[in-house]
């Protein structure tokens, strides 16, 4: 081995200004393309903008500075090395699954064949495109056993509110008066703020000791108020509802429907489907199953099916084929209509079309079987370190994530799941989901996926281990935390104060000027 | 197997792990999943087998190869999406890995720079639309119209939604799709058919005190600028409803921005702000509001302020108001938002300040002068109309041709010329003759008296 400097790891740290201090309104790094016609343009028309729009003419240009290319360039390049994503370590953010995305996608998605299609162009001079869209809604039916899929969704959210509405429009043909959805109180938050939007009532219903959605809970909940439940299967604590055909059964019985949450399709991919567990309609996440990045937040891209008559109901337009030729169906005679405009986030799709395609059905099997692996055998490696435990049958395995609590080393120390969080980030490693599903105290929600290197997840755990004892010997320390990122740990009550309050620069500026702005 | 992206799968150090886990065989790991529904091998999709990067290249390019680029003229077709060019640089930044590999920053400390470039981004939106508040982003325009009627009602607590009748049809159904579980009513106010714009009388009489919102676009669908937008916000405001306003970003170099006209909640698209066609998404949803605490209480998706250290040494930059947010207030949430288009507003941001103001108000007129020639030369066709409407426009706006478009159109594309958006089944107008062109920065002189030249022989 090389010596190597000592210390710590550092992240980049650049002061770097914010571009309203780099630039002025008077500059600009941008050449208006044919710019030399405007006088010509001008004579022909034999007026002016500024001469026709009248009372709707802006008085002044926008006041927004204006930086050079090399300005322009240096200035996010130096955000971008105070930022950390998959590629600079890893983000083992439980429910959002970091896997690693293929180089080869970006490098299709600037293809100019691509990115210079216009939506509305003719489907016949878009035949490429098309097939590759048809190719992946049929691959992604048959990865999940449901009959077809809608593209257009754009994340996964967007999903569950298309599927409560398909829902609630299901309901509403057969003019039967259902306003209830059931909830697991593990469920990511987006579900009961879907299934709200959609105009449902959310009924909470909690999961029981082994980590499985309480059955007698769910007999008392059950009615001819019920729509549906929403669910994940493995659910948020990473644990597979072992009485999934049971829930399904009984809800299916008296008429409701199932909706699955994808967002934790990882671990079992090709290897059990959530159609043959009895759901009506899905969701996926592209952006975590399928290898499109996260983008710092999106774009991602959802996608939701639906088995027999739901089919229906799917937002429109789907992708189809009629002997060679691939087209955009509308026929929407019960659908909810468009969820978004156009088809869908195509670049992301696209993305997934070539994970699927260079992995295979084998090789997705392969990712979720190593991704449950890691997982395990990360369990393995934290077990019995003092200051973490695993709530919920600890001896049952989990699949594409985990969920520990920091609960006895708050109790012991006062470090909390933040400051291990923060803790982590000191040493150059994203710190886990934290505080999420609500049904574990001090919760560290951890997922590898399949890409993270057997070294990497040792390194982790050696971390946690390692934390775990400072937090005995210095907890006091821990509040100080982080030190080694680009800032220190930032003021959320300073940040949310309604009279500190700053959500860009205008009011910034007008508190400079000595405004007093309160929110 | 080999997998091409996953590190770990060598035998040895599988083996090694399975007997830390205290397995034999991963399989037992999915013990507890029901026997009848574990599938006995893995669907056979893709291409039937594992891909290598240059095997997959060859197959994607054979495909791709069937789609067909215009670029020589550039595509004259509308619709609220245009070609626009894209520096180069605003693509360099975005390809940065360090951001697009990263999650939404629920880490502030460890991801400084993408929020700062987040707030950036609000900002530089704040300043063009003259609002206040400005979250990271919606989906798309559509989506981000749809919130901002959900938001007009939890604020007014009222049911009723007043719509112009000449807003994009695509985003009308998405609002409608939207507001199914609402029990609102939608009401569409009228345009007048020779001006284009919206008929601003029957709108103060649809206008009531059970509004909760009322909703234009300026441009509207047919590329006209609402020129009353003074007394639609009187309209909307005397009966305390909301005055929610669609922009197209680029208009704003030189039409008069909606915080300056008594706009409440402002939505739009940055789209043309340096992200692309790629065939209709990712594109970014633009929303603003005015600096209200009724009204940002109830504002959707994320938002970025600034803060201190907590020495208060340091600025830095972090998620704010979340409580607003699903994680946190479930059922009550404001939206179910969570992943947006976050990267998207990290290109528009490097695409704005890379113009400057200066540089967005010449390149508005430029796209003014444009298409204000285009719409001119076909004027000068037999028989054409151009522009059909007398209200006056920015970048898009439709011509009407003595013979039905669709003909005309497909001839052109033999010319290898993209034209105008065929109206023929696009509400409200409907028309077999008409047509919805979009002129930018991107067309020459010489590439419209092409399209000219085209048309002319077509009719
Ligand atoms: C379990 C679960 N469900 C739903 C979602 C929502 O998905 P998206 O972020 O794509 O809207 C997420 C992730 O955010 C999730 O982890």
């Amino acid at each position: 081995m090389i010596p190597r400097a000592r210390g710590s790891w550092r992240q980049a740290r650049w002061n770097e200004p914010l571009v309203y201090e780099l630039g002025s309104p008077n500059n600009s790094g941008f050449i208006c393309p044919y710019s030399n016609e405007d006088a010509e343009l001008e004579r022909v028309l034999s007026t002016t903008p500024e001469e026709k729009l009248g009372r709707m003419l802006r008085d002044r240009a926008p006041e927004i500075p204006g930086l050079s290319e090399i300005e322009v360039t240096r200035h996010f390049m130096r955000l971008s090395q105070m930022s950390y994503g998959v590629d600079v370590g890893p983000v083992p953010l439980g429910s959002c699954t970091m896997k690693y995305n293929p180089k080869i996608s970006e490098d299709i998605a600037r293809d100019p064949r691509i990115r210079y299609l216009h939506p509305y162009q003719d489907p016949d001079t878009v035949q490429g495109l098309l097939e590759m869209l048809y190719l992946l809604e049929r691959w992604l039916a048959e990865l999940t056993g449901m009959d077809r899929c809608s593209l257009q969704t754009p994340a996964g959210a967007a999903g569950e509110l298309a599927g409560a509405l398909m829902i609630r429009k299901y309901f509403m043909d057969r003019g039967e008066d259902r306003d209830e959805m059931l909830i697991p109180d593990s469920a990511h938050g987006t579900n009961p703020a879907s299934a709200a939007m959609a105009g449902f009532k959310v009924v909470r219903i909690p999961t029981s000791e082994n980590g499985t959605v309480d059955m007698e809970a769910l007999d008392a909940a059950l009615s001819e108020r019920t729509a549906g439940i929403m669910l994940t299967n493995p659910n948020t604590l990473g644990i597979f509802e072992d009485r999934i055909l049971e829930i399904a059964d009984k809800l299916h019985s008296i008429g409701a429907l199932l909706y699955y949450d994808g967002a934790n399709l990882n671990g079992i991919m090709g290897i059990v489907r959530p159609g043959d567990m009895g759901f009506d309609i899905i969701h996926l996440n592209i952006h975590k199953t399928f290898g499109a990045p996260h983008g710092g937040g999106g774009p991602g891209a959802g996608v939701v099916c639906a088995r027999g008559e739901l089919v229906d109901y799917l937002p429109r337009p789907l992708i189809a084929k009629k002997g060679n030729r691939y087209y955009w169906d509308y026929e929407c005679e019960k659908c909810i209509g468009r969820i978004r405009m156009f088809y869908g986030n195509i670049v992301p799709l696209i993305k997934a079309f070539i994970y699927i395609a260079m992995l295979g059905g084998d090789g997705l099997r392969e990712a979720a079987i190593q991704s449950v692996i890691n997982t395990n055998y990360f369990i393995a490696l934290i077990r019995g370190v003092d200051g973490y435990d695993l709530p919920y049958d600890p001896k049952r395995p989990r699949k594409h994530e985990l969920v520990l609590s920091a609960k006895p080393l708050k109790q012991e120390t006062g470090v909390t799941a933040e400051d291990v969080a923060k803790a982590l980030l000191d040493r150059g490693l994203h710190a886990p989901t934290i505080y999420f599903p609500l049904i574990v105290d001090e919760a560290l929600m951890i997922e590898f996926t399949e890409s993270e290197p057997r070294r990497q997840i040792e390194e982790y755990a050696a971390a946690l281990r390692e934390i775990a004892r400072e937090a005995r010997h210095n907890p006091s320390a821990f509040k100080q935390l982080p030190k080694n990122t680009s800032v220190g740990r930032l003021d959320n009550v300073y940040a949310n104060h309604p009279r500190s309050v700053t959500p860009t620069f205008r009011i910034l500026r007008r508190r400079l000027q000595g405004e007093q702005l309160s929110l | 197997m080999r997998l091409p992206w996953a590190p770990a799968a060598n035998e040895k150090d599988r083996r090694e792990m399975l007997r830390r886990i205290g397995v034999d065989d991963a399989m037992e790991l999915y013990k507890d999943i029901p026997r009848e529904i574990v599938l006995e091998k893995p669907p056979g999709i893709g291409f039937g087998r594992q891909l290598s990067e240059w095997e997959l290249r060859r197959i994607v390019d054979s495909m791709l190869r069937k789609n067909k680029v215009y670029t020589d003229p550039p595509p004259f077709l509308g619709g609220s999406v245009c070609f626009h060019t894209i520096p180069a640089v605003v693509d360099a930044i975005v390809s940065r890995s360090e951001f697009y590999t990263a999650y939404t920053p629920y880490q502030p400390e460890i991801n400084q720079g993408l929020l700062q470039a987040f707030f950036e981004y609000q900002s530089l939106i704040a300043d063009l639309l003259e609002m206040d508040v400005v979250n990271v982003s919606m989906y798309d325009w559509s989506t981000a119209a749809a919130e901002a009627i959900l938001a007009a009602m939890r604020v007014t607590r009222r049911r009723k939604v007043v719509v112009a009748g000449n807003i994009h049809p695509e985003r009308m159904d998405v609002v409608k799709t939207w507001l199914l579980g609402k029990n609102a009513s939608i009401q569409i106010v009228d345009f007048c058919r020779e001006t284009g714009r919206v008929d601003l009388e029957q709108l103060g009489n649809i206008v009531d005190n059970n509004t909760a919102a009322v909703y234009v676009e300026v441009p509207n669908f047919f590329g006209v600028i609402e020129d009353s937008v003074d007394a639609i916000a009187e309209a909307a405001h005397k009966r305390k409803a909301l005055f929610i306003v669609g922009v197209e970003p680029l208009s704003l170099g030189i039409v008069r921005p909606p915080g300056s006209y008594g706009a409440d909640i402002v939505v739009g698209d940055a789209q043309p702000l340096g992200l692309g066609l790629n065939y209709g998404g990712p594109y970014l949803g633009i929303f603003a509001m005015r600096w209200d605490r009724k009204l940002v209480r109830q504002m959707p998706g994320r938002l970025i302020g600034l803060t201190k250290t907590i020495d208060g040494k340091e600025y830095g930059f972090t998620m704010i108001l979340q409580t607003r947010e699903q994680h946190i207030r479930r059922e009550k949430a404001t939206s179910n938002i969570t992943s947006n288009e976050a990267l998207m507003a990290v290109a528009a941001a490097a695409y704005i300040v890379l113009l400057g103001g200066g540089g967005l108000r010449e390149l508005a007129r430029s796209i003014w002068l444009r298409s204000h020639y285009a719409a001119k030369r076909l004027a000068e066709l037999e028989g054409v109309e151009s522009p059909l409407f007398n209200g006056e426009f920015f970048k898009e706006f439709v011509a009407r041709f003595p013979k039905p478009y669709h003909t005309i159109h497909k001839m052109l594309l033999e010319k290898g010329v993209l034209g105008g958006l065929p109206l023929a089944d696009k509400p409200p107008l409907m028309d077999y003759y008409s047509a919805l062109f979009c002129v930018t920065e991107a067309h020459s002189m010489k590439d419209i008296d092409k399209l000219v030249e085209a048309i002319g022989e077509a009719l």
